[in-house]
C-alpha cells in the first residue's frame, strides 16, 4: 500500500516535470521575452546585456532547472501586462475559482447521484424519461448558452439573482477571501454554479444510472433479493456501493475539467478567477500566466487522481489484497 | 400435509410473437425434510420453476394459473413485502455460481449478519456469533477469523460453504437449490452435496435440488421429477425413477448415462433435441424423439398417470388404462 501510494506519487511528480517543461517552453520559446521587457529604443548591447541578467544565455538544462526551482516555490515571474507578480495575482483569483467549482461539484454529485439511482431502478416511469430527456439537454447545450440563458431568464427579466461578479467577498487569512460568508455572495455564486454543474450533472446522473442498471442484474443481487434482503438495503447497501468506483473516477476527471471548463462560465459571467485571468493573459499574450495556469491545473488534476486512486482502495477491498500479494 | 404444493403451475413470457409457454401446468409436493431432485436439460423449465416459488420470476415472465403453497397457505400472488418476508425465512435459496453469488464488497460477516438481523430479532452482535456459528456448521475453518474476510480472499468450494450458511440464515423450512455443484470441481462437489444432505437431516429442511446432473441427483435426492419442455414427465422415488423408469424420456435419460465397464463404441444418446418453446408439438411434446409414440400422443397431451408402480406416476399414453398394451 506504501508503496502503491509512493509510485502513483513518482508518477504525478513525472508528469508535473512534463507540464512543466511544455511550460517553460512557452515562456521561453513563444515570442521573444527580451522584447516585451524592453522599450523600442533600446540597443543589442543592452538586450544583450538584459539576456545576460535574466540567464537566458545559459544553458537550456540550467535555465529548466531554474524555472523548475522557481515553480516549486510558486514563482513564475511577472505578468507583462499587470506588472505585479504572477504568484499574487494567481492567490487572488484561486479562491473564487476553487468556490465556484467545490459548489459546482457539490451541486453535481448531490443531484447526480440521486437522480440516476431513480433512473436505474424506475426505468420507464415518465419521470425517468422526463429526467433523461432534459439531461440530454445538459449535454448538448454549449456552456455559455445556459449561461446567457440563465441570466436572461433570472437576472434580466426576473431581477432575481445578479448577473456578474462574486458579490462581497470577506478577507480571511491573507489572500484567501470568501464569498460564503455573505448573502450577496451565496446569491452571485447560484448561477455561475449551475451553469458549470449541468454538464457534470448529467455525466454523473447517466454513469450512475448505467452501472445501477448493470449492477442490478448481477448474481450477488439477486442472491442477496432471494434472502429476502429489504429493497432498501439492496438498492443503496449492495448495488450503490458496486456502482461507486466507476462514479469516483468520472467525478475525480470531471473535477479537473471543471477547472478547465471554468474559463467559459467565469468569462460569461464576469467571475473573477482564475479562468478569467487566464482568458484576459491570452488576450495579451501574457505569458507567465499562462504558463502558471497551465502548471497549476495540471498539478490539480494530478492530485484529483492521487486522490481518486486512493479511494479505490477504500472502496474495493479486491484491490487492497491483490496490491499486498505483489508487495509481499 | 406437504411441505411445498404446487398445483397446475403455468408460467407465460409474453413476446411480441406470441406467448412463450415456460411452464406448462406442472404439479408436484415436497414433503417437509424431503430431497426432490428436479432434472432435466437446459431449458426444460427447472430454474424457472424455482424462481416462481420464491416469486423472482424475471419480467415478463409471469404465473399465467396455478397455485404454490407452502405448509398449506398460497405464496403465489402475495404482496412484494409479504413474498419478501417468506424470502430467506421459510425458503433459502442456493444458486450455481458461488463465485458471483457474494457482494464483492462486503465482508461475508456483514452479509450474514445482515441477512440474520432482516429475519430475526437477534441484536448485531447476537447475529455475529449466530453467522460464526453456522460458518462452523457449514464447515469453514477458523469462523472467528475468516468471519471478517471479503468473498474474493475464499476459493471456489469455501464460497458455496458460505452461500450454503447464508441460505440456512434464518432455519428455513425448504432450500431450492439450483445447480448447486455446476461450477464447483468434482472433487469439491461430492463434499458440497453431502454437507447439504448432512445439514437438511440434521435440520429437517427439505431440499428443491435443481440440476442437470444425474449423479448428484443418485446421491442425495428422495424422489425425483423428471421435467422436459417445461412440463413433468415423471415423479417418483428416487430408486424406482432410476432403476426403473417409466417415460421413455426417462428411459433414454438412464441408458445414456455411461457405464465404465461396457465397452462402448459409441455413447447412447437421445435422438434430436429438446424442442424450443416456440416449437412445442402437438400432443406429447416428446412425441417426435420417442421410440414408442402412437397415433394418441401425436394428438392428445397426456398428463401424470399411475404406472402400476403407487408412487410414481409418468405423463405418458402408455399408461392410459384405456389404451394399455402392457
Amino acid at each position: 500500500m506504501v508503496l502503491y501510494v509512493l509510485k502513483r506519487v513518482l508518477q504525478a511528480a513525472g508528469v508535473m516535470l512534463f507540464v512543466a517543461f511544455i511550460s517553460f517552453v512557452l515562456f521561453n520559446y513563444v515570442g521573444d521575452p527580451v522584447n516585451n521587457m524592453v522599450g523600442q529604443e533600446a540597443t543589442i548591447e543592452d538586450r544583450e546585456a538584459l539576456r545576460e541578467r535574466l540567464g537566458l544565455n545559459d544553458p537550456v538544462v540550467v535555465q529548466f532547472s531554474r524555472f523548475v526551482a522557481h515553480a516549486l516555490e510558486g514563482h513564475f515571474g511577472i505578468s507583462y501586462r499587470l506588472q505585479r507578480p504572477v504568484k499574487d495575482l494567481i492567490a487572488e483569483r484561486l479562491p473564487a475559482t476553487l468556490e465556484l467549482v467545490f459548489s459546482s461539484a457539490i451541486l453535481a454529485l448531490a443531484l447526480g447521484i440521486p437522480l440516476g439511482i431513480y433512473t436505474g431502478l424506475h426505468r420507464d416511469t415518465w419521470l425517468s424519461r422526463l429526467i433523461l430527456s432534459s439531461s440530454l439537454a445538459g449535454v448538448s447545450l454549449p456552456t455559455f448558452v445556459i449561461g446567457i440563458l440563465l441570466i436572461y431568464v433570472f437576472s434580466v427579466s426576473l431581477n432575481l439573482l445578479p448577473s456578474y461578479g462574486r458579490g462581497e467577498v470577506v478577507q480571511i487569512t491573507g489572500s484567501w477571501s470568501t464569498g460564503f460568508l455573505t448573502v450577496s455572495g451565496w446569491k452571485a455564486i447560484i448561477l455561475p454554479s449551475i451553469t458549470l454543474c449541468l454538464y457534470q450533472l448529467t455525466l454523473i446522473l447517466r454513469i450512475v444510472r448505467a452501472e445501477m442498471m448493470e449492477v442490478l442484474l448481477t448474481d450477488y443481487i439477486k442472491f442477496a433479493r432471494a434472502r429476502g434482503l429489504t429493497d432498501r438495503a439492496i438498492n443503496f447497501g449492495h448495488a450503490l456501493k458496486n456502482t461507486l468506483v466507476p462514479v469516483i473516477t468520472v467525478t475525480g476527471l470531471q473535477i479537473g475539467s471543471l477547472i478547465a471548463f471554468s474559463i467559459i462560465t467565469e468569462t460569461v459571467f464576469q467571475w473573477p478567477g482564475m479562468g478569467f485571468l487566464f482568458i484576459q493573459a491570452v488576450h495579451f499574450a501574457d505569458v507567465p500566466i499562462m504558463a502558471a495556469y497551465m502548471v497549476l491545473v495540471a498539478l490539480f488534476f494530478v492530485i484529483i487522481n492521487l486522490i481518486v486512486d486512493l479511494l479505490y482502495f477504500v472502496v474495493d477491498p479486491r484491490l487492497r489484497i491483490e496490491r499486498t500479494v505483489t508487495i509481499g | 400435509m406437504a411441505l411445498l404444493e404446487v398445483d397446475r403451475l403455468r408460467i407465460e413470457f409474453p413476446t411480441r410473437r406470441g406467448v412463450l409457454v415456460a411452464v406448462d401446468d406442472i404439479s408436484f409436493s415436497i414433503d417437509q425434510g424431503e430431497v426432490l431432485g428436479v432434472v432435466g436439460e437446459s431449458g426444460a423449465g427447472k430454474s424457472i420453476t424455482g424462481a416462481a416459488i420464491i416469486g423472482l420470476l424475471e419480467p415478463p415472465g409471469q404465473i399465467a394459473h396455478g397455485t404454490i403453497r407452502l405448509q398449506g397457505q398460497q405464496i403465489n400472488g402475495l404482496p412484494n413485502e409479504a413474498m419478501r418476508r417468506i424470502r430467506g425465512a421459510k425458503i433459502g435459496v442456493i444458486f450455481q455460481d458461488p463465485l458471483t453469488s457474494l457482494n464483492p464488497l462486503y465482508t461475508i460477516g456483514r452479509q450474514l449478519v445482515q441477512t440474520i438481523t432482516t429475519h430475526t430479532d437477534l441484536t448485531t452482535s447476537q447475529a455475529r456469533d449466530r453467522a460464526i456459528d453456522l460458518l462452523n456448521e457449514v464447515g469453514i475453518p477458523a469462523a472467528k477469523r475468516r468471519i471478517d474476510s471479503y468473498p474474493h480472499e475464499f476459493s471456489g468450494g469455501m464460497r458455496q460453504r458460505v452461500v450454503i450458511a447464508l441460505a440456512l440464515c434464518a432455519k428455513p423450512g425448504l432450500i431450492i437449490a439450483d445447480e448447486p455443484t455446476t461450477a464447483l470441481d468434482v472433487s469439491i462437489q461430492a463434499q458440497i452435496i453431502s454437507l447439504l444432505r448432512r445439514l437438511c437431516q440434521e435440520h429437517r429442511t427439505a431440499i428443491m435440488l435443481i440440476t442437470h446432473d444425474m449423479g448428484v441427483i443418485a446421491e442425495t435426492a428422495d424422489r425425483v421429477a423428471v421435467m422436459y419442455a417445461g412440463r413433468i414427465a415423471e415423479i417418483g422415488p428416487l430408486r424406482d425413477v432410476v432403476k426403473n423408469p417409466k417415460h421413455p424420456y426417462t428411459v433414454g435419460l438412464m441408458d445414456s448415462i455411461p457405464v465404465i465397464e461396457e465397452e462402448n463404441d459409441e455413447l447412447a444418446h437421445i435422438k434430436g433435441a429438446m424442442p424450443g418453446l416456440q416449437e412445442i408439438p402437438l400432443g406429447c411434446s416428446f412425441n417426435p424423439r420417442c421410440p414408442d409414440a402412437f397415433d394418441q400422443c401425436r394428438r392428445e397431451r397426456p398428463d401424470l398417470m399411475p404406472t402400476g408402480n403407487p408412487n410414481q406416476v409418468a405423463a405418458c399414453w402408455k399408461y392410459d388404462g384405456t389404451t394399455n398394451n402392457d
